[in-house]
């Protein structure tokens, strides 16, 4: 019984680590850019949500298209204007200035919210538990893993039958021959960010329940997120949901099972399989 | 003309000067220059509410200067305040020192005829070498009278040595772990220790039928203070422990840990989590998974329902029951009059927590320290003076044990219930003339 | 600055802390730290700098000496010296056992496989609480006299001078290493690693080495943190302090010795000064500032000067030869 229990939580956890990460695995596959603000961007787009529901009233679900307007457009303004100088610089570099945006980040969020956490109130359908064949499972991690698998059905589409798909598969693989071949790699990139950002701050805002927010957000998270990118590999999706799912469940499978490693799981893990596959479980970079 | 050797020489020298030589002194003298700067903008005295109004604001370290000279006295009482003013605990410094200006806003600033100024510092967080290199400034360049704040046990623990190399009194207004008073003979405590609000819990619960406990705790030292005494006292009072679980200190999802709760079936979970999103969390999911329903009892130390979180946490919070020494709804002239001080000073955004209260009563106490010496600051006398003391708090009536330095004080028992106004821990019992068991 | 000998230059800069000894005698804890900070970051620099290799953990090394000194200060043994000696060994053990996972990766894995062992151990830390304290640490930490002779007492002086002293000492070590067959190698390995094995260099191998050394000289740091401020936390193996360091090192300019030390100075000066103006704002210009040096000052401070420089020798208004000592 509680087997599927946690399975369903290791699944609903993984789930958002996929969301969130996914656009960081596109951004660093497509433009090998180390994004460590990427975070930054979850963060916003919790804020965001959090914004519009206290200060507009919005209902919580009306926000979530609107977060994810704001992330892209965020994204994009940020790629043209930053991200853009970094594709030919050096690892340390792309480290320094997304690790001074996602400080910047944290302090402008501590002084527009405070250093507390945030809510958004849920509405009524997806609080508590709902009972499927016998089990019961919470309502809000059912909503998530949906919409999770509706968007990841949405990008898989996108990406495998869409000329933007085909044009960004053709840029991760080889810039420059598709560059040679005419694709607007400039535009791919742009929009591809933007993507990765939207999804990031859907992300943000849907995992206030379940994560919390603050603006320590940024920089806590972001490790969870890195994980996920390398174990996977960067610039593939299947491989990110991969190893989303995996360490989800390995996650929530050692704190029911062995409460006491705890923590170590996830790092342990890491490790073993950064070992084991150095480009990640399906990464085309190594 | 000079010989060659010479000429090179002084090439040399001259190369060495105008090329690093320039840069360096350069750079030691804007270093110097800044740093004596600020030094020199900082010496005003915290101003009386009377004349100014712009000291409203605590986040300014420096309040405006008070117009005219003050008498021929001795000059102001410095008080260096130690606090996270950035990073994730900069809450808490904002609480402390708006209870320290809250009580200097109700006493015009003054205490036996001397200004009161207040030497803020940020530490930034858990970082002792910077609390060290702060609290060794404060003593030897602005020759503070005493050190007060300490939020965080590790920065209090590595600044001990200092006020006893000092002989300043050092005045811990929050930091909760039972060791720091040992460490220094000018230690001087008047916030609270874990132990010493969770043993009433434990006794509590025994008393009111409660025999199962699963506890719950961070997996770091305040944690297992707080789940090592609620052990002890509870199973002393003839309860059982059902099982314990130490969860990672930023752990995202609590899930697997209330399904495990969820199939011990206990009477009641006793919990320690840090004050916040961690609270937050485990109260909704353990709502959402209906163990409520099931009529298990939460029970922690009031951290987790602390008052400045409380709104914040909402529906999820009713009905949990906790011990702690102050509630922002303690029914008495002193924490109105408090809260009201507070909020002025504040500007109302934020209630007053457990965290003011102890920036308040360390203010107050430094105050009738300074009256009991007539001005005149020396530290082995004002640790005397220390001794015995007693408060009539915003919290409740407070007295500092002679033997260890520690408040003794009493613990409410309270409940989560809500008001018109918002959520509050509303007081249904107490234990009078805690000390802390931990000693 | 042509007809000096690089040494001389080199060393010269030594001349501001000094400086600073006898011109701010009220400032020596904050001169202290800026010293041991500056020598992590040179460990850093000889890791990052030289070897090319770019580490978001290196704050492990720096905890495991700290935490190495602390023990051994807590459980009888308080002289100061020889503490250093074995913390920088226990630290350079670390070093080699972790420098396997590190060297065979490239990129963002090695970055993370750093940053996880850096969480690693700082959570192996807090398990074992019984050892390390925990979160409350290791604290009154008691020292005998430096050489015998110098206590450390309350203004600072004697943790200043010992500091001082050993990170001059570090500094002429790593400047020798630097310059010598073995520091050039690692230089042609962080420009071209493919190329090395051609001209004969054991890529691998000088790797490994480096990272050891690097560790090392985390842990003489981290054990002068310990013993100058009597106390060990947790916070020397967390990544804030990681992160931190690596800021230090970019500000002043990687890949030039003195630059760890200008970072560490600047960093640390413009934060005290900073939480004094406006405490809360300090995380978002420190920041600001790392993008713009992201942007604009790719080679810290040193590399900004060295521009300037270039840009008035050519209009004819400097001395001929280089700010800093550039490789």
């Amino acid at each position: 019984m509680s087997f599927l229990g946690v399975v369903f939580d290791g699944i609903a956890y993984g789930s958002l680590l996929f969301l969130i990460s996914v656009g960081l695995s596109i951004t660093l596959g497509l433009m090998n850019v180390v994004n460590l603000a990427h975070g930054a961007f979850a963060m916003f787009g919790g804020y965001c949500s959090v914004w519009l529901t206290t200060t507009w009233g919005l209902p919580f679900l009306w926000t979530l298209p609107c977060v994810c307007l704001a992330g892209a457009g965020v994204g994009a303004l940020a790629e043209r204007l930053l991200y853009q100088r970094l594709y030919r610089a050096s690892h340390l570099d792309q480290v320094l200035l997304t690790i001074g945006l996602t400080f910047m980040a944290v302090a402008a969020a501590t002084f527009f919210w405070g250093p507390t956490q945030q809510r958004v109130e849920l509405p009524d359908f997806l609080r508590g538990q709902v009972s499927v064949l016998g089990l019961d499972l919470g309502a809000y991690r059912s909503f998530l893993i949906g919409v999770v698998v509706l968007i990841s059905l949405g990008l898989r589409g996108l990406i495998e039958r869409t000329r933007f798909g085909a044009q960004l598969r053709a840029a991760v693989d080889n810039q420059q021959v598709s560059a040679g071949l005419g694709i607007p790699v400039q535009r791919v990139f742009c929009l591809a960010f933007a993507l990765g950002s939207a999804l990031a701050a859907l992300g943000g805002a849907l995992g206030i329940e379940l994560l919390g927010l603050e603006p320590s957000f940024a920089l806590e998270y972001l490790v969870y997120f890195l994980l996920v990118v390398s174990v996977g590999g960067a610039g593939s999706v299947r491989g990110t949901a991969f190893a989303a799912l995996a360490l989800g469940l390995c996650d929530v499978a050692g704190k029911y099972y062995v409460p006491q490693i705890g923590a170590f799981i996830i790092y342990a893990l890491m490790i073993v399989l950064l070992m084991l596959f150095p480009a990640g479980l399906q990464g085309r970079r190594a | 003309m000079l010989d060659s050797p010479t000429m090179t020489a002084i090439k040399l020298w001259g190369s060495v000067f105008s090329g690093f030589g320039a840069l360096g002194l350069g750079m030691s003298l804007l270093l110097g220059g800044l740093l004596s700067a600020c030094e020199s903008k900082r010496a005003e005295p915290a101003a009386g509410t009377a004349t100014t109004s712009a000291s409203a604001s605590p986040s300014t370290p420096e309040p405006e200067p008070k117009p005219g000279p003050a008498p021929a006295a001795p000059g102001p009482v410095k008080i260096g305040l130690i606090a996270p003013f950035s990073g994730p605990f900069a809450g808490a410094g904002k609480q402390i020192e708006g209870g320290v200006r809250a009580w200097l806003d109700q006493h015009g600033g003054k205490v036996a005829g001397r200004e009161i100024e207040l030497l803020v510092k940020d530490v930034t967080g858990v970082a002792p070498d910077v609390a060290k290199s702060l609290a060794q400034g404060l003593i030897v360049r602005d020759k503070v009278d005493f050190l007060a704040g300490f939020v965080l046990t590790p920065n209090a623990l590595a600044v001990a040595p200092l006020a006893t190399e000092a002989k300043k009194p050092m005045v811990i207004m929050n930091a909760a772990t039972s060791v720091i008073t040992t460490k220094s003979p000018y230690v001087v405590r008047v916030s609270f220790t874990l132990p010493q609000v969770s043993a009433p819990l434990a006794s509590w619960a025994a008393k009111n039928g409660i025999k199962s406990v699963y506890t719950l705790v961070s997996d770091y030292a305040p944690g297992a203070d707080a789940e090592g005494q609620f052990k002890k006292t509870f199973e002393a009072a003839g309860g059982k422990i059902v099982d314990s679980l130490r969860v990672p200190v930023q752990n995202p999802d609590f899930a697997p840990y209330i399904q495990r709760i969820k199939d011990k079936k206990p009477q009641a979970v006793f919990i320690f989590v840090p004050a916040g999103a961690q609270g937050t969390a485990f109260l909704k999911a353990f709502q959402e998974r209906g163990l409520s329903k099931q009529g298990i009892r939460v029970l922690a130390t009031g951290d987790v329902t602390e008052d400045q979180e409380l709104d914040a946490m909402g529906d999820a919070a009713l009905g949990v029951v906790t011990t702690h020494h102050y509630s922002a709804a303690h029914d008495s002239p002193e924490n109105t009059a408090f809260k009201q001080a507070f909020s002025k000073v504040t500007g109302g955004k934020v209630r007053a927590n457990f965290m003011a209260v102890g920036g308040y009563d360390g203010m107050a106490a430094i105050a009738q320290v300074i009256e009991k010496l007539g001005g005149q600051i020396d530290g082995d006398r004002a640790m005397e003076a220390f001794k015995g003391l007693q408060l009539q708090s915003p919290r409740g009536p407070i007295r500092i044990d002679p033997e260890t330095r520690d408040v003794i004080q009493t613990v409410y028992v309270r409940k989560v219930e809500q008001r018109p106004d918002g959520f509050y821990n509303v007081e249904f019992d107490h234990f009078d003339e805690q000390k802390d068991p931990g000693k | 600055m042509r007809g000096v000998p690089k040494s001389v230059r080199d060393l010269s800069f030594w001349l501001l802390p000094v400086a600073g000894f006898f011109a701010f005698p009220d400032y020596l804890v904050l001169g202290s730290q800026m010293l041991i900070a500056g020598l992590f970051a040179l460990s850093l620099d000889l890791c990052l700098g030289y070897a090319g290799i770019v580490s978001l953990g290196h704050a492990s090394f720096f905890g495991v000496g700290a935490y190495t000194a602390g023990l051994l200060a807590l459980h009888g043994w308080h002289e100061p010296l020889t503490g250093l000696c074995v913390a920088s060994l226990a630290a350079a053990l670390a070093g080699l056992a972790t420098s396997f996972l590190v060297v065979d990766r490239q990129g963002l894995t090695r970055l993370m496989v750093t940053l996880g062992v850096g969480f690693l151990l700082h959570e192996l830390a807090n398990r074992a609480s019984s050892i390390t304290g925990g979160t409350d640490g290791l604290s009154s930490l008691e020292l005998d006299p430096v050489l015998g002779l110098f206590r450390f007492e309350l203004s600072g002086k004697v943790a200043y001078l010992y500091a001082g002293g050993v990170a001059f000492l570090a500094f002429v070590f790593v400047r020798r290493v630097v310059r010598s067959p073995f520091g050039l190698s690692l230089q042609g390995v962080r420009e071209n690693a493919a190329r090395m094995p051609a001209l004969g260099v054991p890529v691998r191998r000088r790797l490994i080495a480096a990272y050891t050394l690097a560790a090392a000289l985390a842990g003489v740091a981290g054990a002068l943190n310990a013993q100058t401020t009597g106390f060990v936390g947790l916070e020397t193996l967390g990544f804030e302090r990681s992160a931190s360091v690596l800021i230090m090192l970019v500000l002043g300019g990687a890949g030039r010795l003195q630059g760890a030390f200008l970072g560490s100075a600047l960093f640390l000066v413009a934060q005290h000064l900073l939480s004094e103006q406006s405490p809360a704002f300090w995380q978002f210009w420190l920041g600001g500032l790392v993008v713009a040096l992201s942007f604009f000052a790719r080679g810290g401070l040193l590399g900004a000067l060295d521009a300037l420089l270039g840009s008035l020798r050519r209009r004819g208004l400097a001395p001929a030869g280089g700010a800093g000592a550039g490789p």
